[in-house]
């Protein structure tokens, strides 16, 4: 169809929605938003005549380089530390997308503009191709790279997993609680419109970069209906700003949604981006350098500061204060530490960090190398089993983080950790912004005013308290993490495939008890519990416990 | 011989192929050959493709979710809840696996745990087969339509064929779009597995789909007939009494809460009931009397959605529920209550449309020949899922 053809039968199914006469609309979800029915246009402008062989053949284009991909063995190029990172990321991405699709429903009753109805269906489905897509290059890499361990268990692994639940969080916020906060401000607003640059076209590049050239195929097509989706909470965020009873839940929900991605998606892609990568040319992009350019100036200052003057309250300090934490902090750095040291409660491979690795943090971030080098030496010595424990069980100067009770990513930047009783159970949160989502965003009343739509945070948050004082051995083993010879573990903290230096659950059984820090937490006296907190908030940067005379 | 002077060496900053051999087969240990999801069982003896991309991707407490839903609606419930329909698969009053403290991830290994998880889309609907099958179906419709311009087709129809095409064709586009979005699109964040979200959700499409087919084919005919009405479609949707029935049990399908109720009360009793009873025993049936040979084959790609594909989802889904271990008597208790309201308010609507069969010049088969025949269809699919035709159909 022409541009013009389009425009005109754009025009015309406008004509197909209707006004209830007789019955309304089920209404299954609440929102304490106030919406004033007006003609905002549909943003997408997309009609079903052209969108599906517009689909069809970005389609032939993906299906076409996985084939040429096989033909032509791109495995025999591709770094494993790359692919092994995979194993997590595409264990956690087809949930966030159907979530997406399953996200839509929120608006309808919710936002009374029929006109955006129609390009919230098309977001519908277009997350279905998402999630399907995405399930299916993983199918591809099973079938295709060296070890399948880790994609064959793929979504057993996510589900149970403490990596896979932080990730959960970026599917969950997208379909409960107020509809609004759920569906178009955390999901469209901030995770699509901020977050899909890192994920969906900084990640590929470096995929491409070590010689992967299908996850740019597959997420390129992704982002570029991701594009569009933007589109969609824009018109919902100018339907919403044009009342002013909503400001006050706007800034609330920025707040949250902005700080939640933050810790979220900037730990788990800064951590795929900077150690999953074999790339260490000096003049490629770090992930500071990028999330500074796609995060900081594209969304932050192009998109989201134009929207102040229409009433918006920017949360400027938040998104400083991320910044801080990725550049001053190290907050990938010392997320990566961390997913290296429980390596064992995973399900891939952690390459070692090499001199050459080094050279290139310390260049890109001056001052790596004294924070974490010595570090990393100790991970690469202790990688193949040779009577010594996994490193979390070493002396390398290294003690175990309390979990984030909102963001579930463990409180690495330790001076930060905030502690809070709440609902009856001391808590331990990352930040100040964290303790706050808990204790004053998730509620039924905010500043005063009734919000009785708002969700809550629900289920056993902290991984590690299913499984205190249990022996890691069965930890593993009841997570399934286990190769088929029914010893080997799913996980190594290296990438070599011989058996013989591959970790077992032999290796484990000799290890000490899990131990919970959360339930540890709850027996400690009041007391007790404040010295922790003293204590604890002098540690780090990378994972150092506090000096004795501290 | 010319000399050329060498041009500086400039070497461009770009990542290094570097042959890793990280390819499947390169070396033997444990797990390399581990090759399928090992995660769940299939339907079959073996796992599908269509499997592979759809199932366990929405997660369940009673499979391998441990630490339980994350985020949940203000009266704290996250997730699927299975009580969002009324009908019951197997398994489902068992409760989720209480964990806590020390109690390890209680996998539940008698998978599947309900009786939800055996449904498989019987039409294996994923991405690349729902883009490809209606961009067939577009190209297709396009195409009829293009060809009936050129040969200049429409100047065979007689003025009360416009007239029947530009109101009664037109108006089914508001079903169709209604159902779509408000009762199909609606019901995917309903189900509790993904197996069901999705084939909703490509339900969903072919509704809106069909809808927008109708309406640019109403475009089409704005520019190709003179004096052709392209908004009279609204007029008889907002006004004409005869279709104030069909509207008014449109309405209240997308007003039902329980999500099996609704999917049951549009496939199984409004479409075979009305739907089919408009498109194939009025529209498809006087088309061509009436010189058009282009109408049913847009209205014809609506009825092959229905009839080969959403029917079919449909049938397989309630057919585990009426079948189903545990439940089958509460379930066809249900679904007979559901049928004989429905049954009555879809076969009222129908009534109503009865006098479109005597609009066309050329005539269609009596009405109530179409409707006997809609009603044995009805049935028929009835006798597939176990369930006894109501009483409400005598009438």
């Amino acid at each position: 169809m022409s541009r013009q053809s389009v425009a005109k039968a754009h025009q015309k199914i406008q004509e197909l929605s209707w006004e209830p006469a007789y019955h309304e609309p089920v209404s299954q979800y609440g929102t304490d938003y106030t919406f004033r029915k007006a003609q905002k246009k549909d943003p997408l402008k997309q009609v079903l005549r052209s969108y599906f062989p517009m689909q069809e053949e970005k389609d032939h284009r993906v299906y076409g380089a996985s084939d040429g991909a096989i033909r032509g063995n791109m495995f025999r190029q591709v770094q494993e530390r790359w692919l092994e990172w995979q194993k997590l990321f595409l264990s956690i991405i087809p949930l966030p997308e159907i979530s997406a699709a399953r996200a839509m429903p929120l608006l309808f009753r919710t936002v009374p503009n029929p006109e955006l109805h129609n390009g919230q269906a098309i977001q519908m489905i277009d997350e279905v191709r998402h999630s399907t897509i995405q399930q299916n290059l993983k199918r591809l890499y099973m079938n295709n790279y060296i070890d399948p361990a880790g994609f064959n268990s793929s979504l057993r692994n996510f589900q149970s997993d403490y990596c896979g639940t932080i990730g959960r969080q970026f599917a969950e916020g997208f379909i409960t609680g107020d509809a609004i906060t759920a569906a178009s401000i955390y999901l469209t607003i901030v995770a699509e419109t901020a977050f899909t640059n890192t994920l969906f076209v900084a990640m590929p590049a470096e995929a491409a970069a070590n010689g992967d050239y299908l996850l740019p195929t597959v997420f390129h097509s992704v982002q570029s209906d991701e594009s569009r989706h933007i589109s969609n909470g824009y018109a919902t965020l100018l339907m919403a700003l044009a009342d002013e009873d909503n400001h006050q839940l706007l800034a609330r929900d920025l707040r949250y949604a902005w700080w939640n991605n933050h810790r979220v998606v900037d730990a788990a892609i800064g951590t795929f981006i900077e150690y999953g990568t074999k790339d260490r040319r000096k003049d490629r992009e770090s992930y500071a350098e990028m999330w500074r350019r796609w995060i900081y100036d594209d969304y932050y200052r192009s998109y989201l500061v134009p929207l102040e003057k229409y009433g918006l309250e920017i949360p400027h300090d938040l998104i400083e204060e991320s910044w801080n934490q990725i550049w001053n902090k190290g907050y990938v750095h010392e997320v990566a530490q961390f997913f290296a040291t429980g390596w064992l409660a995973n399900y891939w491979r952690i390459d070692p960090m090499t001199d050459k690795d080094f050279e290139w943090f310390e260049y890109k971030y001056p001052g790596w190398y004294d924070k974490y080098g010595a570090w990393w030496e100790n991970y690469n010595r202790l990688s193949r089993p040779n009577g010594h424990k996994p490193i979390v069980f070493e002396d390398v100067d290294y003690e175990y983080p309390h979990r984030c009770w909102t963001c579930m990513v463990p409180c690495l930047v330790r001076e930060d950790m905030v502690m809070a009783k709440v609902d009856g159970q001391w808590r331990t949160y990352c930040h100040e912004m964290c303790k706050w989502t808990d204790e004053t965003a998730f509620r039924p009343t905010y500043q005063g005013r009734q919000t009785p739509n708002m969700g809550k945070l629900i289920g056993h948050r902290e991984w590690e308290t299913l499984y205190h004082g249990w022996n890691w051995a069965d930890v593993v083993s009841d997570m399934g993490f286990v190769r088929d010879d029914g010893k080997t573990m799913v996980a190594q903290p290296h990438l070599d495939l011989n058996p013989d230096k591959m970790w077992t659950l032999d290796h484990l059984r000799k290890c000490p008890p899990l131990a919970s820090p959360n339930v540890l937490l709850n027996e400690m006296s009041d007391d007790e519990r404040t010295a922790f907190a003293a204590r604890y908030v002098k540690g780090g940067p990378a994972g150092r416990p506090a000096p004795a005379d501290a | 011989m010319t000399t050329t002077q060498d041009s500086p060496k400039f070497e461009r900053s770009v990542p290094k192929p570097v042959f890793t051999d990280a390819e499947a087969g390169a070396k033997e240990f444990p797990d390399s050959t581990l090759r399928h999801y090992n995660y769940y069982k299939p339907q079959k003896r073996k796992q599908s493709h269509y499997e592979d991309v759809t199932v366990d991707v929405q997660p369940d407490p009673r499979h391998y979710l441990s630490q339980g839903w994350l985020y949940g609606f203000a009266d704290g419930r996250g997730g699927y809840p299975l009580d969002w329909t009324a009908l019951k698969a197997w398994g489902s009053d068992k409760p989720s696996p209480q964990r806590g403290p020390g109690t390890g991830g209680m996998m539940v290994k008698d998978w599947p745990a309900t009786g939800w998880h055996e449904f498989r889309d019987p039409n294996e609907e994923w991405e690349l087969t729902l883009y490809r099958y209606n961009s067939n179906v577009v190209r297709q419709v396009t195409q009829n339509v293009e060809a009936a311009k050129q040969s200049k087709a429409f100047e065979q129809w007689n003025p009360n064929w416009v007239r029947f095409v530009e109101h009664h064709v037109g108006a089914w586009m508001h079903v169709d779009h209604g159902l779509g979005l408000y009762l199909f699109a609606n019901a995917n964040r309903r189900a509790p597995t993904n197996m069901h979200n999705n084939a909703i959700s490509v339900n969903s499409m072919h509704r809106i789909r069909a809808a927008q087919d109708l309406a640019l084919y109403n475009l089409t005919l704005s520019e190709e007939i003179e004096g052709f009405d392209g908004g009279a479609h609204l007029q008889t949707w907002n006004d004409d009494p005869a279709w104030q029935g069909v509207r008014d049990v449109a309405e209240q399908l997308t007003a039902i809460d329980d999500w099996c109720e609704a999917i049951f009360a549009a496939n199984v009793v409004f479409e075979p009931l009305v739907g089919e009873l408009f498109r194939s025993q009025l529209v498809q049936q006087a088309s061509p009397r009436n010189g058009d040979f282009v109408t049913p084959t847009v209205i014809g790609a609506a009825e092959y959605d229905f009839a080969e594909r959403d029917l079919r989802y449909t049938t397989a889904m309630f057919e585990l529920l009426t079948n189903d271990k545990e439940f089958a008597d509460h379930n066809k208790a249900i679904l007979t209550d559901w049928l004989g309201s429905w049954t009555e308010k879809a076969l009222g609507a129908a009534r109503k449309l009865q006098p479109l069969w005597s609009q066309p010049d050329a005539k269609p088969p009596r009405f109530e020949d179409g409707l006997d025949r809609v009603k044995n269809r009805f049935s028929g699919i009835l006798g597939q899922l176990g369930l006894e035709a109501p009483k409400e159909l005598a009438q």
